[in-house]
């Protein structure tokens, strides 16, 4: 075991000790690893990303990465190690100013074999709302329409670790997995960007 | 705080052994024989309590086999997950983030660390005195006025309930008993053996022979039948075990039915928090029995009255 395996169950282990995450998949058991899943999900809190990839079964987690914000994480030091090594994040510009590029690198990604978690409302909100998802989201279902859009409702995150805290408050964290959606033919963007949105609504019990 | 293993902690413990391979047997004996659809529902559910009360009494034993120390820390975790099960389900504002840090990281410790020195002048009151009055000013500094006595009272209660309460069963440990030295721990174990036996027989007793209902807005499962009969056979038991503890046949069998009594209000109390905040468990973290708080109800209200008696009357 190398540091940064051991890194990555440690963090797992801290994750799960802080915010006692119980995982809910709609089905009841987790799906089988092997197919390669966009995991999307609502966003209130620096903690949402390992909330998510603690609450994955090893198999389906070491298939997984998560979307980082380059200009958070590209730092020199334990948190490109962090995001880069143990995480295995792919990093990527905020905004519009680099969208192409940043949809190329997580083709990419999902060409060599990665899943994702993706946050597509762009920045953490108060967790009471969802707002508008980008664009992102569309351009990846149109662009590999094989891959599985899987829904992530994440409760109380944002009482965990709300924006603009630094200590974390250890209630139980909820991750609900729901069944996945994909683009139907011809579906213009906005309208499936806003199913999208509502399916996340109807994951948390706020549609 | 020093506990030691006598030929009678050890008899306590072969008696509990004894009574989880009986549940064990019987629980499956009965699913070989019951063929009815809701009579196989409860007989697994049975069983799957009875295979938690194998892993919560191996949690219990080996904690305190390590001293007071050990049963210290497992109290302090039980308070730390009751009140994590509790405030995760009671709705708190923004406002309170940094004030339930404090009862989490700050108040709960203290609490345990007071135990644990023996400190009585203190764990009497600092959370009823220094956290209660700590709570409301943090959440104020915070200038959020909406729900603020509310919002100040659950936070209060959820410390009160998980913290203050719990923290009296292993403040039993601390207690200096004239002729009962480092035998403590004998203390603990009656207190939870009753009160945890009332529960069981308050369950068995409600199943067979339940019938008419205490409080059915509040508790559906809590009959006369299955109440009467689980504090009375608890409350015999308890005074049957006088000989493990300070007290005389008499006073355990008064002061059993008075932890009884007072483990029945705990868990209808806790109902009817249960009932407001439209849950049926705290949590899911004990398979059959819900959550942790959901487990300990009794013991919440039974451990301070434990204590402050046996102090009173025996220190």
């Amino acid at each position: 075991m190398n540091t940064a395996t051991l890194a990555a169950t440690l963090l797992v282990g801290l994750t799960r000790l802080i915010t006692g995450v119980r995982a809910q998949w709609i089905d009841r058991t987790p799906p089988v690893p092997g197919i390669q899943r966009v995991y999307f999900a609502n966003h209130a809190s620096h903690l949402d990303t390992l909330v998510i990839w603690s609450s994955l079964p090893p198999p389906l987690r070491r298939q997984t990465s998560p979307v980082a914000a380059m200009d958070y994480w590209n730092r020199p030091g334990p948190r490109r190690w962090l995001a880069v090594s143990v995480l295995h994040a792919i990093l990527i510009e905020r905004g519009t100013g680099g969208a192409r590029e940043s949809l190329r690198h997580l083709i990419a990604a999902l060409d060599e074999g990665r899943s994702l978690i993706l946050f597509p409302e762009g920045s953490r909100g108060d967790g009471e709302h969802i707002g508008e998802l980008r664009a992102g989201l569309y351009h990846i279902a149109r662009e590999r329409p094989d891959v599985e859009l899987t829904p992530v409702f994440l409760e109380n995150l944002s009482r965990i670790l709300p924006k603009g805290e630094y200590l974390p408050v250890p209630l139980i964290a909820t991750t609900r997995f729901g069944r996945p959606i994909r683009l139907e033919p011809n579906e213009e963007r906005q309208v499936f960007l806003e199913r999208a949105r509502q399916t996340l609504l109807a994951l948390g019990g706020r549609a | 705080m020093n506990v030691t293993w006598d030929h009678e902690i050890l008899l306590l413990l072969g008696g509990i052994l004894a009574l989880l391979v009986v549940a064990s047997v019987t629980g499956w004996w009965l699913a070989q024989r019951l063929r009815s659809e809701t009579g196989r529902a409860v007989i697994a559910n049975f069983n799957a309590r009875t295979k938690s009360w194998w892993i919560m009494t191996a949690v219990f034993v080996a904690a305190m086999a390590t001293g007071g120390i050990g049963s210290v820390l497992l109290f302090a975790l039980l308070s730390f997950v009751a009140l994590r099960e509790l405030i995760t389900l009671t709705p708190t504002h923004r406002a309170d983030h940094r004030t339930l840090f404090w009862a989490f990281f700050v108040f709960l410790p203290v609490q345990y660390l007071l135990v644990y020195d023996g400190w009585y002048g203190l764990f009497a009151i600092f959370i009823p005195v220094y956290a209660f009055l700590f709570i409301p000013a943090r959440s104020a500094l915070a200038g959020d006025t909406q729900d603020f006595l509310a919002r100040t009272a659950k936070i209060q209660w959820g410390l009160m309930i998980a913290v203050y309460c719990v923290s009296h069963a292993p403040a039993l440990l601390m207690l200096e008993i004239p002729g009962y030295a480092h035998e403590n721990a004998k203390l603990l174990l009656f207190l939870v053996v009753v009160v945890q036996l009332s529960d069981v027989l308050q369950y068995v007793f409600g199943k067979t022979l339940g019938r008419r209902r205490i409080v059915p807005s509040v508790s559906p499962n809590k009959t006369w039948e299955g109440t009467i009969g689980g504090i009375a056979g608890a409350s015999l038991v308890g005074a049957l075990l006088w000989w493990s503890t300070p007290f005389g046949f008499w006073a355990a069998l008064a002061i059993a039915l008075t932890i009884n009594l007072a483990g029945f209000a705990g868990g209808l109390c806790l109902s009817a928090i249960k009932r407001d905040l439209g849950v049926k468990d705290f949590g899911t973290l004990i398979e059959g029995h819900g959550g942790v708080l959901d487990r300990i109800d009794s013991l919440c209200f039974a451990a301070p009255l434990f204590f402050h008696i046996t102090r009173y009357f025996y220190t």
